[in-house]
């Protein structure tokens, strides 16, 4: 008999994709006061996952446990992680992201490691990037700092027969690729995974009685402190607007004039 | 309305499309007269079987609103990632 699954979805509240991010004014960090939040979209395929892992039914799906480090307001996509399916819920309470700075890619590596040790986990699945710093490194840390087997950017996952092997489907240049691993491991989801579902207006109600705990790093036995300093962030430079040319002639000239023939 | 069951279901559809309509991209406000147009349009319906059509519909609605939703965002992300 195939092992239950009892899989670790940690997710990240960012700024909203849809909204235009501006650098503050010192210029060291994205304005994130008074501006709109939600929950990684990459995070919410790999909710959508575990859920449906569960829907199917083989292999078993013992518990959903959803986890976000941040400030306090992190609470709010994890209700929304847990009215989309996720059983409970961990926060790890940081210091308002504005004074100490988030974690690292590595500090949050570390922290999932000891919750996967802490609470008994034999999947994880994360979105394998947040779309505010791109770093594209926690998972792949974190199955280095586990030892377990890791896929990266799966498009499809399907555990085979007695489900104790998963095979994961990942897009890569010129093709597919399929990667078979045993549990334990770690999933990062790409966007064709699923389609994540709306939490609907029942579901938050129903998860505001969900378990939610408050932990800190030190609870972990970790301490906060990045290794890496943000010298600064500017804007792209603004796009500038092109220019006509009247003939074949005057292409040809403007072409030559810039030096690219 | 006669019926208080169907009478819940129609305000249940109704505070979940409100609910969805928080996000949507021409404004809360542009929904919500909107909806409750649509819904007020409706509010006369005597028969059952026409107030469960309504019902589907408002359903229907919210699948679609949803999908809107889901495309807006892949699409956002897969420009970005591509």
């Amino acid at each position: 008999m195939s092992t239950a699954l009892k899989i670790l979805v940690p997710v990240k509240r960012v700024i909203d994709y849809a909204v235009k991010p501006r650098v503050n004014s010192a210029r060291t960090a994205i304005e994130t006061q008074g501006v709109k939040h939600s929950m990684n979209p990459f995070d919410e395929l790999s909710i959508e996952a575990a859920v449906r892992m569960r829907e199917r039914g083989s292999p078993k799906v013992e518990d959903i446990l959803a986890l976000s480090a941040g400030p306090a307001k992190c609470v709010d996509v994890l209700r929304t992680a847990m009215a989309m399916g996720a059983d409970r819920s961990i926060h790890v309470e940081l210091p308002d992201s504005s004074a100490a700075g988030e974690l690292e890619p590595l500090g949050v590596a570390k922290l999932l490691a000891k919750v996967v040790e802490k609470e008994d986990r034999n999947l994880v699945i994360l979105g394998k990037q947040s779309i505010d710093d791109d770093s594209n490194q926690t998972g792949q840390m974190l199955a280095g700092l586990l030892g377990w087997g890791q896929a990266t950017q799966a498009s499809k996952i399907e555990f085979e027969e007695g489900g104790d092997k998963v095979s994961v489907t990942r897009e890569v240049d010129g093709g597919v690729e399929t990667l078979r691993s045993p549990l334990p491991m770690v999933i990062t989801t790409d966007l064709r995974l699923n389609e994540p579902r709306y939490a609907s207006l029942p579901n938050i109600m129903k998860a505001k009685k969900k378990k939610l705990e408050k932990k800190s790093l030190e609870d972990f036995g970790l301490e906060a402190g990045n290794r890496l300093k943000t010298v600064k962030v500017e804007e792209p430079p603004a796009r500038k607007g092109g220019g006509k040319v009247e003939d074949v002639d005057g292409m040809i000239s403007k072409l030559k004039e810039l030096g690219a023939i | 309305m006669t019926n208080p069951a169907l009478r819940q279901q129609v305000i249940n559809i109704y505070k979940e499309l409100l609910n969805l309509g928080k996000e949507y991209p021409l404004g809360y406000q542009y929904f919500q007269t909107r909806l409750h147009n649509a819904f007020a349009s409706q509010a006369g319906l005597q028969d059952e079987e026409k107030i469960k059509k309504a019902i589907e519909r408002a359903e229907y609605v919210k699948k679609e609103v949803e999908a809107l939703y889901y495309l807006k965002r892949y699409r956002a992300l897969r420009q970005r990632y591509r």
